[in-house]
């Protein structure tokens, strides 16, 4: 049982959010041993890319700014020192070009984890992880399998404005043939990660940049080099009776916040972290939704066919019975994310947006939403 | 002598891209025209020519295409009447050229009948007329070598290797074929033949040809495997504005991949003609700016095609880096069986229909005494043989079952998830039955 989360407050009063600080979630009791380690996210990702690269000579690492540069957000620091240039490959500004080369490098043998600085820019190869990658092994029978990783920094960062905050974790957990993965914290990111590498599938890896800095205790279990994670099972970060809150990535230390908030108030939330968008652990989210019969789902990115969608329509199907209050889905507001912080505020979902909803589909709240 | 100037062009790239005297633009001009002066004015009078006059010769003034016909029939020439040891191929090659060539032609033919008669459905590209460029380069690859197209991609196949059944259960969308019938026309992958697609988007192929040179250079640096294999890529001279293209030319020369980029230069992307959406039509010259060679041949020449080939692969396989081919070639037949091909000049058609490369072939071989008649007939009677049992066969074949929809969607079918019971989905006998809910 890796344990619930174990993080310092350093709510920041002023909105100055430095890109490599990142949220700090605030602090909840935990039942921890005393010998604990802390791992930021960062470092998982770092070393689980360096595990799986000595373990398996093919896996090879290619993107911008990955290797001398140590990577754009150091996610790949040191692994040119220890690898050499043939294997962590910096490469010119062609999305398209490399993306693709990445597909064919692993139509023919090789396993390749092709870094994207933002999936905003993976919209410059979205014809090969779409077209080239994912259906792939369906066109040709079973005979060419994709064994590519899609992996970057994903949804909002701070004041980074509308081209470069954009959360793709809807579109691309809409195609078949691809498997979609949203760590939240270093546990996430290292099984996960580890998982989508020696996954024979394409998988698109969305990080997010806010976590990269953010520090989550780990157990031995996971620092062991052979730890991996299942792709396709959820995690309840937190258990609880009365409403389901399912979360992905960053919002999901939103969630966990809000439930604090909400048990002040007698509302005991259950936080699923469902840590993979495709396939959708539809069967843990509706055991869930069976046992406390109402339903909030939050999301960073636009809300028309988001993941919230397909939840609340998941769960409508399966277990429309048991529901006792409408379902409620939190996602970022449906504009191109404003540069101004308040702004920006108010364009992705905060703590507030979800113990309202929460409360709502508790009966407890006393105005109506605001719906923007 | 055009041998020595398409030497020259290999061996020497920065001559190309610098070359501005007239004196040196003789040389290249071989290949080009010996008349023309390559420049702004020479690229007026062919723009112009092209809106006004529709006559094939002067829509081609100075042009390419015209006068390389000149300069491959004066190389024939020679060497027809030099002695055997100058002889390009010996007999066994030039059968074996021929009956790929006849293959692709009549299994092309083949295609268009079936599709008319309702067997072949959706999008059909039909390669007639292209044949000398996939029977020159392909005919030289060894089974490791990748070959990667676009969706003019059946003779590719079959020149690879893949038995004509299968393609043609393919085209049908048979259970037999290639991709058990969930690629179609457009996406041939064969792993054991390596073709790896296949590719409905123009340029899409080339990133990925590109990735499979890599995985080449890969496995011999770092894996340390002996592995000389080389990879073709096929595409069209619409694709040769595209940015995937540019992209990949760059990365192919910086990090010298194994690659040979062939253009296969039709003059039309369905109703666009090249000249009508290209700066500079002349393809070959954008290799050199990546820093790699880039030749022109006449592709309806198999011969020609298959000399400059065999320089390119080896280059590739010595580790030499990436060459960029434009082949100057024409398909018979409209873009697709449902383009109506109204575009087109018929006097155009009627002038590339006489350089039939399964024609110029035969010639070359009657004159040669490298065979005769009869041989010839042989394999014509063979290979139509084959391609009736292959209709047969793909007529006999079965279609998909019900559960083959859900299969092969991933190579791990845990990517269906977990189902409502907490298992698996594709553990449940329903879902392989094809019978669960989708």
């Amino acid at each position: 049982m890796l344990g619930v989360l174990r993080s310092k407050v350093a709510f920041r009063a002023n909105h100055a959010w430095g890109l490599e600080q990142g949220l700090r979630a605030i602090a909840s009791r935990a039942f921890s041993s005393s010998t604990k380690e802390t791992m930021t996210v960062r470092d998982a990702l770092n070393s689980a890319l360096d595990e799986e690269m000595s373990a398996d000579p093919k896996v090879f690492v290619m993107g911008e700014e990955v290797g001398e540069y140590q990577g754009a957000y150091k996610i790949t620091k040191g692994l040119l020192d220890k690898y050499g240039p043939e294997r962590v490959l910096d490469t010119p500004i062609t999305e398209a070009g490399f993306a693709g080369i990445g597909v064919g490098s692993a139509y023919y043998g090789l396993k390749p984890v092709v870094e994207f600085m933002t999936f905003n820019f993976s919209m410059q190869a979205i014809d090969h992880i779409i077209n080239s990658a994912a259906k792939s092994n369906y066109m040709s029978a079973g005979q060419i399998s994709v064994p590519i990783v899609f992996r970057g920094p994903n949804g909002a960062a701070a004041g980074v404005g509308a081209q470069h905050s954009q959360c793709y974790a809807a579109w691309f957990s809409a195609i078949p043939g691809l498997k979609v993965l949203t760590p939240y914290s270093s546990e996430d990111a290292r099984g996960l990660l580890k998982a989508a590498i020696r996954d024979p599938d394409p998988v698109v890896f969305l990080e997010n940049e806010l976590l990269y800095g953010e520090s989550f205790p780990v157990s031995a279990e996971v620092l062991d080099s052979s730890f991996c994670l299942p792709i396709g099972k959820a995690k309840i970060e937190r258990e609880g009776k009365d409403v389901t809150i399912t979360a992905f990535s960053k919002m999901v230390g939103y969630a966990l916040q809000a439930a604090d908030i909400l048990a002040k108030d007698g509302i005991s939330a259950e936080v699923i972290n469902l840590r993979s968008i495709r396939p959708l652990d539809r069967a843990a989210i509706n055991a869930s939704v069976r046992k406390t019969n109402r339903l909030v789902t939050v999301e960073e990115g636009f809300p028309q066919h988001g993941v919230g969608a397909e939840i609340c329509a998941s769960v409508l199907e399966d277990s429309f019975e048991y529901l006792d209050a409408a379902v409620e889905r939190i996602s970022g507001a449906d504009v191109p994310m404003p540069y101004a912080a308040n702004l920006e505020r108010m364009a992705v979902p905060q703590v507030e947006d979800i113990v309202r909803a929460a409360k709502r589909t508790c009966y407890r709240s006393a105005a109506l939403a605001a719906t923007a | 002598m055009a041998c020595s100037a398409t030497a020259k062009i290999i061996h020497n790239p920065l001559m190309l891209s610098s070359s501005r005297s007239a004196e040196k633009y003789e040389s290249c001009c071989k290949i080009s025209g010996p008349t023309s002066l390559l420049g702004s004015k020479f690229l007026g009078k062919k723009l112009l020519s092209a809106k006004s006059a529709i006559s094939p010769a002067s829509r081609r003034s100075g042009a390419v295409v015209a006068v390389s016909s000149d300069v491959v029939k004066e190389k024939k020439l020679k060497s027809s009447s030099s002695a055997a040891s100058n002889l390009l191929i010996t007999k066994e090659e030039g059968l074996v050229l021929y009956e790929d060539m006849y293959l692709g032609r009549a299994f092309e033919d083949m295609c268009a009948q079936m599709y008319y008669r309702g067997k072949m459905f959706g999008f059909v590209h039909l390669y007639n007329g292209q044949e000398a460029v996939s029977t020159g380069f392909i005919k030289l690859l060894k089974q490791e070598d990748c070959v990667v197209s676009t969706y003019r991609d059946h003779v590719h196949s079959l020149s690879k290797g893949v038995p004509a059944r299968q393609v043609m259960s393919e085209l049908f969308g048979k259970t037999t074929g290639c991709c058990r019938g969930q690629g179609g026309s457009m996406h041939m992958f064969s792993k054991e033949h390596n073709v790896l697609g296949g590719f409905a988007f123009i340029g899409e192929g080339i990133p990925v040809a590109t990735g499979a040179a890599f995985t080449s250079k890969y496995k011999r640096e770092v894996l340390k495997e002996n592995c000389d294999e080389v990879t073709l890529a096929f595409f069209g001279d619409g694709t040769c504005n595209n940015g995937q293209f540019f992209e990949c030319l760059n990365m192919a020369s910086l990090w010298k991949l194994p690659i040979v980029f062939v253009v296969e230069n039709n003059l039309w992307a369905i109703g666009m003609s090249h000249l009508r959406s290209t700066s500079d039509p002349q393809i070959w010259k954008k290799g050199p700016a990546f820093g790699m060679p880039g030749v022109h041949v006449d592709g309806m020449d198999v011969l020609k095609v298959r000399e400059v080939a065999q320089e390119a692969i080896g280059r590739a396989r010595r580790g030499e880096g990436p060459t960029l081919v434009e082949c100057e070639t024409y398909r018979f037949r409209g873009h697709s069986l449902a383009d109506p091909d109204e575009l087109r000049d018929p006097a155009e058609k009627a002038h590339y229909a006489t350089r039939d490369p399964i024609t110029a072939l035969k010639k070359y071989l009657f004159e040669n005494n490298l065979a005769n008649e009869a041989e010839l007939k042989a394999i014509d009677k063979k290979i139509d043989e084959i391609i009736e049992d292959s209709v047969e066969f793909a007529d006999a074949s079965p279609v998909p079952a019900r559960n083959q929809l859900l299969e092969n969607v991933f190579a791990d079918p845990r990517g269906f998830g977990i189902g409502p019971d907490g298992k698996y989905r594709c553990e449940d006998p329903k879902f392989t039955e094809g019978t669960a809910q989708v």
